[in-house]
């Protein structure tokens, strides 16, 4: 497995999430579709750290401080902070869907339309 | 974490104490008044620790293991954050009626989203910053379905996904920052660029940096309100409650401006880089300024007609930060951002202006149509003045704070070889008088509907006062405001 094979699966799944961010109808899909693309975000930033960390760790040239492993750590860092946001993110969505499926009882985006111009 | 950290943040922390207090305030009291001069009160909090680092820190300093700075460029738009924010808490005493017994909450979401805002600005990793950028955003979600009413709640879903979105499109970037770089750290990644090979062919030397920097644009770009990416601006601004649109329109605004300028200066600030960026930048301007100023053009709506004209000011702002010199003397390349950071000051001064004036009229008429306007100025004589000073500023005409503003960008531009751009800004402030001035005809010409009198409360006429009279001051004495943007950019502009 290398660096090039990880980045693919993350840019098909970021492809897939956007995709259906820009066709899908129904909030909740459009939710799940952000989602996926949060996940090819993570994948990209752990494959980033995986495959910097040995460089950095078994390098010849480069010394092992604690400077190089806190930056090949950042990845991890990032992917759990991305985790966390994306949660809430998700949480107050389901919220003002509900919200407005109490008014309407419709989760169609498309049917959100009485503003225009 | 060190006392050290702690003091650096302690205008951020303030700030969201504020928030907490606020809530647990909002149980013990019986009446929600009392809650409004809470917040605006304890604001002198962050804003006294904000003076106190300006006057004490002579260097940049960095904390929080190098993740949190407490520059010049930071404390400038802590100041410019906590003022807007104290202003459009201000303005919403009467308005906040609206949702009775929510006001609480409506404070407390306020305050811990300008918290996220201020910590946008200080951020010196990008791990920070997503997460002061998400801080920030969600709150104003909330805030803009906070009406409960059909168009409100739509406003809220539809900021939410695109901004969910975005920030999706801002990860994928800002992971290929890190990881071509190797590094978190918004000044090591300039290091890092510098010292790998370049591919002189490409543009920013790799692909895969290119990739990363575009995406970081386009995801910023949804907070910018630029265009291609601001869809969601005249939904949003149309549907949520006025005193959230003036703070979305301002204080949101302002954040990704400046971590936009902290992220291209700083991290992408060599010269053969920033040539790249500002080829980018100029298209991006010129598109949005085109776009926004031609859909204002037929709004009926006046808070959608503000929101297709934000759009076109974010234009403008682009137009300065895409005036990086091509000659890179200093001089020339500071000249760019300052007068970003002065239109950014004139700006907000000239919308609260026009969206308290706003609030004060449709407090009472309850229409946001721009006919509900209409023989305002015998109605209503003296916020029909104000509303109209702040509409010239936003078109531009001295002596207001808003021509100053774009003379600053403009000639930034020329200065910096892109006159073509210049020109392009010039015409399109000719367009936008169409629609800034129909709406002065509307209430100084038209008859009125009626001849009832439309007077203002005394918080929202202070309010609308205040900016105003900053747009006139700013607009006639501006060299004192000119050199405080030239000392906040001096420390990040090299």
């Amino acid at each position: 497995m290398t660096l090039e094979n990880v980045l693919l699966v993350s840019a098909i799944l970021f492809a897939i999430g956007l995709y259906g961010a820009l066709t899908r109808r129904n909030a909740i899909v459009l939710l799940m579709s952000i989602e996926l693309m949060f996940n090819a975000v993570n994948i990209a930033a752990i494959g980033f750290s995986r495959f910097t960390l040995p460089a950095a760790l078994s390098g010849s040239r480069i010394e092992v401080t604690a400077d190089t492993v806190q930056t090949a750590l950042s990845g991890h860092v990032f992917a759990i902070f991305i985790i966390a946001a994306a949660a809430a993110e998700v949480a107050l969505g389901l919220a003002l869907v509900i919200a407005i499926y109490r008014q309407r009882q419709t989760t169609d985006v498309s049917e959100l339309d009485t503003m225009r111009g | 974490m060190s006392a050290h950290d702690l003091w650096l943040l302690s205008p951020e922390l303030s700030v969201a104490a504020l928030g907490v207090i606020v809530i647990i305030a909002d149980l013990i009291l019986e009446k929600k008044t009392p809650l409004i001069w809470i917040s605006v009160i304890g604001l002198t909090v962050p804003l006294t620790f904000a003076l106190l680092l300006w006057f004490n820190t002579p260097d940049p300093e960095i904390g929080v293991f190098g993740t949190v700075t407490a520059d010049r460029l930071a404390l400038f738009f802590h100041f410019l954050l906590i003022g807007t924010t104290a202003a459009v808490i201000v303005a919403s005493v009467t308005y906040s009626r609206k949702f009775a017994g929510f006001q609480g909450e409506y404070l407390a979401l306020m305050l811990l989203s300008v918290s996220g805002m201020m910590l946008l600005a200080s951020s010196r990793d990008i791990i920070t910053a997503y997460l002061a950028l998400e801080v920030s955003t969600l709150p104003v979600a909330a805030l803009a379905a906070f009406l409960r009413t059909d168009r409100s709640l739509e406003a809220g879903l539809k900021f939410l996904l695109l901004s969910a979105l975005s920030s999706a499109i801002l990860l994928y970037g800002l992971v290929y920052l890190y990881g071509v770089t190797g590094t978190t750290d918004i000044g090591g990644i300039l290091d890092a660029i510098s010292g790998m090979s370049a591919d002189g062919g490409r543009a920013f030397g790799s692909s895969a940096l290119m990739l990363g920097v575009v995406m970081v644009i386009a995801g910023f770009g949804f907070k910018m309100a630029v265009a291609p990416f601001h869809m969601w601006v005249p939904d949003v601004y149309e549907g949520a409650p006025t005193p959230i649109v003036a703070f979305l329109s301002i204080a949101s605004k302002s954040a990704a401006f400046a971590i936009v300028l902290r992220i291209l200066y700083t991290a992408l600030g060599s010269n053969d880089l920033a040539a790249d960026w500002s080829v980018l930048l100029a298209i991006l301007a010129a598109i949005t300024m085109t776009a926004g100023n031609l859909l204002a053009l037929t709004q009926r709506n006046i808070k959608r007609m503000l929101g297709y004209s934000t759009v076109a000011h974010a234009g403008y702002l682009l137009v300065g930060l895409a005036a990086v010199a091509a000659n890179s003397d200093s001089e020339g390349f500071i000249a760019g951002p300052q007068g970003v950071l002065f239109y950014l000051v004139a700006y907000a001064f000239t919308n609260l202006a026009v969206f308290f004036a706003i609030i004060a009229i449709t407090n009472k008429t309850g229409s946001d149509l721009i006919s509900g306007f209409a023989g305002m100025a015998r109605r209503a004589p003296f916020m029909s003045v104000l509303l109209a000073l702040g509409l010239l500023s936003l078109l531009g005409i001295p002596p207001t704070a808003g021509f100053l503003g774009k003379i600053f960008v403009f000639s930034a531009a020329v200065d910096s070889g892109l006159a073509w751009l210049a020109v392009v800004g010039v015409i399109n402030s000719v367009v936008s008088a169409f629609y800034y001035l129909r709406v002065v005809r509307t209430m100084f010409l038209d008859e009125p509907e009626n001849d009832e009198r439309v007077t203002a409360d005394i918080p929202v006429w202070a309010a609308t006062m205040t900016a105003s009279a900053g747009l006139l001051i700013f607009g006639i004495a501006p060299s004192s405001l000119l050199e405080f943007a030239r000392h906040a950019v001096s420390g990040v502009v090299t």
